[in-house]
């Protein structure tokens, strides 16, 4: 195959009805066969990952047997809970709402990004609202540091480095949310004697971006093999509401909003996609600049980038390790 | 303040030994790339900072936060040298306020 045709905009085109039959025969086989589960719970923020795992599950398992759960939080967007229930009331499944805001409170998750965040904005609080993000791949520098950036109520910014101490307390604080919303997830799942279906893509699956023991946990991840774009293309056959379908992704994880690619991917989804494809298939940076407007520097950044997370994220992804055998299991 | 190169290279050594190396650094050259090398990550390249400023009483800039002043025992000598000096540091970029994408 020649470099051109490689990176052309057909590469991660899908035959949609065919894979979501595929998909469908594998979820049904998991959970019934497998897992000996009689339904689904999916964790749905309204977002377009979690709506196609919703409605193949549907498909798969059958409407009443699938449990669509929301659980909004006081920082959360309006809209996640509006749109989480149009995918239930298309699909006609149960659904349920679980406040998460309590259980965050008792736990300090707020007090504790908070205080992390003053760490190096003293002044932090009082209505002001953060998210952290991360330079652009157009930047030149090679190194991907988290910023925070600061608004105040006045509409205000500021942008300040982070240091490591209030990185990983902003991250370690916010990671309650993810588990929280998990552990109601299985919650729901124990009640009902139901699997949990996890929502990772292949670019949040591979990258490493999920939280290990909350978005990164599930019985059955049917679209971790799919990249962002394939996901869409799944959308759009299994009838997604086209709200949803035109939603720029968003962490809905900070006060401030944040566009996932500020969080993790440093560029646009799609193309990150072609970035993460061009890796996958070894085709050198040279080739694929063009194909994504960036130049050879800027996708061998990317590569760079992609090998260190995919290198970061196996410690997500390992099971606890015994360093004792168990033979009889 | 004045600190010999040798003095500043060994406690450099010995932070990355101890924090990531688990107190092995025979094999480290001191050209040696601790991004290519798989040494420091970037939660490490921050920690890194945390340990130069705390030990040598600096502040260091968002646009000296680059691999030419981070990346290997030598550079990381070079530049803590350099600013105990007060020397200028190589120019790099500026975060800009406010703009979501471009901070450090």
């Amino acid at each position: 195959m020649s470099a051109s045709l490689a990176v052309s905009p057909y590469v991660l085109r899908i035959d949609a009805a065919t894979e979501t039959e595929r998909i469908v025969a594998g979820i049904r086989n998991v959970v019934f066969r497998q897992l000996k589960r009689r339904g689904a719970v999916i964790g749905v923020s309204g977002g377009i990952d979690s709506s196609v795992v919703a409605f193949l599950c549907a498909r798969a398992l059958r409407k009443e047997r699938v449990l669509a759960l929301f659980t909004p939080e006081t920082e959360s967007s309006s809209d996640s809970l509006r749109l989480g229930r149009m995918v239930a009331e298309a699909l006609g499944v149960r659904a349920a709402v679980e406040d998460i805001t309590p259980i965050l409170k008792a736990a300090q998750c707020y007090e504790r990004r908070d205080e992390a965040v003053r760490k190096v904005v003293p002044e932090y609080g009082g209505g002001d609202r953060c998210k952290i993000v991360l330079p652009g791949v157009h930047d030149p520098q090679r190194y991907a540091l988290f910023s925070v950036v600061v608004q105040a109520p006045d509409g205000q910014t500021k942008c300040v480095r982070l240091n490591a101490e209030a990185y990983l307390g902003i991250v370690a604080a916010t990671n309650f949310k993810q588990r929280v919303r998990k552990m109601m997830e299985y919650y729901h799942a124990d009640r009902l004697q139901y699997a949990v279906a996890g929502t990772p893509n292949r670019l949040e699956y591979d990258l490493g971006f999920f939280v290990k023991n909350g978005d990164g946990a599930a019985d059955v991840k049917p679209i971790a093999h799919l990249y962002k774009s394939q996901v869409y293309q799944l959308a759009a056959h299994l009838g997604v509401p086209e709200e949803i379908r035109r939603r720029p992704p968003t962490t809905d994880t900070y006060p401030l909003e944040q566009s996932q690619e500020e969080f993790y991917f440093m560029l646009p989804l799609e193309k990150m996609d072609f970035c993460l494809y061009g890796k996958n298939n070894g085709i050198p940076a040279a080739d694929l600049g063009p194909a994504v407007g960036l130049d050879t520097d800027q996708v061998q950044r990317v590569y760079d980038a992609i090998q260190a997370k995919r290198k970061a994220a196996q410690y997500l992804r390992a099971a606890p390790v015994l360093v004792g055998e168990v033979s009889e299991v | 303040m004045e600190m010999d190169n040798v003095a500043i290279a060994q406690e450099v050594r010995s932070f990355i030994a101890a924090d990531y190396l688990l107190g092995h650094d025979g094999d480290l050259a001191d050209s040696a790339s601790f991004l290519e090398e798989g040494i420091l990550d970037s939660t490490g390249v921050l920690q890194l900072i945390a340990f130069l400023e705390r030990t040598y009483g600096i502040r260091v800039e968002n646009e000296e936060v680059i691999p030419n002043n981070l990346d290997s025992i030598s550079s990381v000598v070079e530049y803590v040298t350099r600013k105990l000096n007060g020397a200028a540091t190589p120019q790099g970029c500026e975060p800009s306020a406010g703009n979501p994408g471009g901070g450090v």
